[in-house]
């Protein structure tokens, strides 16, 4: 197995689901960072079978309430001391907003550029979002 | 307090709500001069990017009966948006010269794009095959004023019920209601959506039953609302043939049905309902048709505060 080291002081979010932690890196612009980033794949994991981490060696302000929308069961480390000061647990948020865009071509979205694209929640139990405009049901699969 | 308030989605308002628009639509059709001018002064703008005459006269015919004032247009050629101009620009300048405002167009949400960008009421009057609120307030009124009630009925509605926008929001604002029973009547290609029997028939355990054939049932109906079937929505030639006379009503359906039963249309009618019906003291759509201009006068002067 690859061994990445422990950090000092940052971030760790782990249990992603395999294949969704490239996403969520892009998402937060991790590509960019000037600081320093380990993106894991498809680690073994006792709990979900294969899994994606991100160790992230800085503080960073993350949006948490948008990455439980990508992937609720994820859990987000805050390291101190090289040990876990926090644990933050992520729920499907109420509302998001510009995550993702919607795929119903007949949505005003589609045509007005300056439009922000909003989702509520409408249904908890199958992570079912709605799009504030036609209401049309959209998913996670659309963050792009 | 209705005042300032946009009507975007039907149920938008409560119950309370629509029967404070019901009632005071009541009191302009008992006596409609003593409310032609409480609107004076006041302009009612209807921007309407895609052709539509009914909504459009209706709109203004309720807006000129209470001495206000209308501009618009009927067109999006005949507008900026030709000219690549959005939907939150047209409605920012808009509001420079009108007081409210109703709006048709073809993309789903224009509607609340525009109510979010303006500090004056928008009134939805059909974005794409989404919402048609004030068609809704006009069922509703109908249905109210003829019927006498808006509980305890059994509401057939045949024809196309998957893409009619129309149905899914009469089904939606009924669901309110006590005692309501469905009965819906489509070909199995035209079928209410899943989400509608879920989310909202199901989950607010309203009875319904689905069947394919409008003479099976219509004699347990006290209303039947039509709606038009379009061959190009049927898989095939052969279904189209075998069903299409189940979704046309004419004399000889019409024995079956009770004596108070009353049938609604939303217009503009093709061949569902015979022109032989239109004599039948329970043909009721064109007088659902004026049902709509008072509702539509109720809300203008209830969004302007002209009711005061």
């Amino acid at each position: 197995m690859v061994t990445i080291n422990s950090i000092k002081r940052g971030i760790v979010i782990d249990h992603i689901k395999a294949g969704v932690g490239l996403k969520i890196f892009n998402y937060l612009g991790l590509d960019k960072a000037e600081f320093t980033v380990a993106l894991i794949m498809n680690a073994p994991s006792k709990k979900i079978g294969r899994k994606d981490i991100i160790k992230i060696e800085n503080e960073i302000d993350i949006d948490f309430t948008v990455l439980g929308f990508i992937d609720p069961n994820i859990t987000i480390n805050i390291i101190t001391g090289e040990k876990i000061e926090s644990k933050v647990k992520l729920n499907l948020p109420d509302k998001i907003e510009n995550v993702i865009k919607c795929n119903n071509p007949r949505c005003i979205t589609s045509t007005e550029q300056e439009i922000q694209h909003s989702f509520y929640l409408s249904n908890r139990e199958n992570g079912e979002y709605r799009c504030m405009y036609c209401d049309e049901v959209n998913n996670n699969n659309n963050v792009s | 307090m209705l005042k300032g308030r946009n009507l975007i989605d039907p149920m938008d308002f409560t119950l309370q709500e629509l029967e404070e628009i019901f009632n005071y639509a009541d009191e302009i059709i008992e006596n409609p001069k003593k409310f032609s001018h409480i609107c004076d002064g006041k302009i009612l703008a209807t921007l309407f990017y895609e052709p539509s005459t009914r909504t459009r006269l209706s709109f203004e015919a309720a807006m000129l009966r209470l001495g206000g004032q209308v501009l618009g247009f009927s067109e999006a050629n005949s507008s900026s948006a030709a000219k690549g101009e959005s939907v939150a620009d047209t409605i920012r300048t808009v509001e420079c010269y009108a007081d409210i405002a109703a709006i048709r167009h073809p993309k789903e949400g224009a509607a609340k794009v525009a109510a979010m960008n303006s500090q004056m009421s928008v009134i939805n009057a059909g974005d794409g095959g989404h919402q048609h609120p004030t068609q809704t307030l006009t069922d509703l009124l109908t249905i109210r004023n003829i019927k006498g009630t808006l509980s305890n009925l059994t509401i057939g509605i045949c024809g196309d019920l998957k893409f009619g926008r129309t149905v899914h929001s009469l089904i939606k604002a009924m669901s309110r209601y006590e005692n309501i029973k469905f009965i819906l009547i489509a070909p199995n290609e035209l079928t209410i959506p899943k989400y509608i029997k879920v989310e909202v028939l199901e989950k607010n355990k309203i009875e319904f039953i689905e069947v394919e054939k409008l003479e099976d049932v219509i004699e347990d109906l006290d209303i039947l609302y039509m709606t038009r079937v379009q061959k190009e929505r049927f898989f095939n030639e052969e279904d189209y043939v075998r069903l299409k006379d189940s979704y046309i009503l004419d004399k000889e359906k019409m024995l079956k049905a009770k004596k108070d039963m009353i049938i609604m249309h939303p217009l503009p009618r093709v061949n569902e309902i015979a022109v032989e019906i239109d004599k039948d003291p329970r043909a009721c759509y064109f007088r659902q048709a004026k049902y709509g201009m008072y509702a539509r006068m109720a809300l203008i002067a209830k969004l302007l505060g002209a009711d005061k």
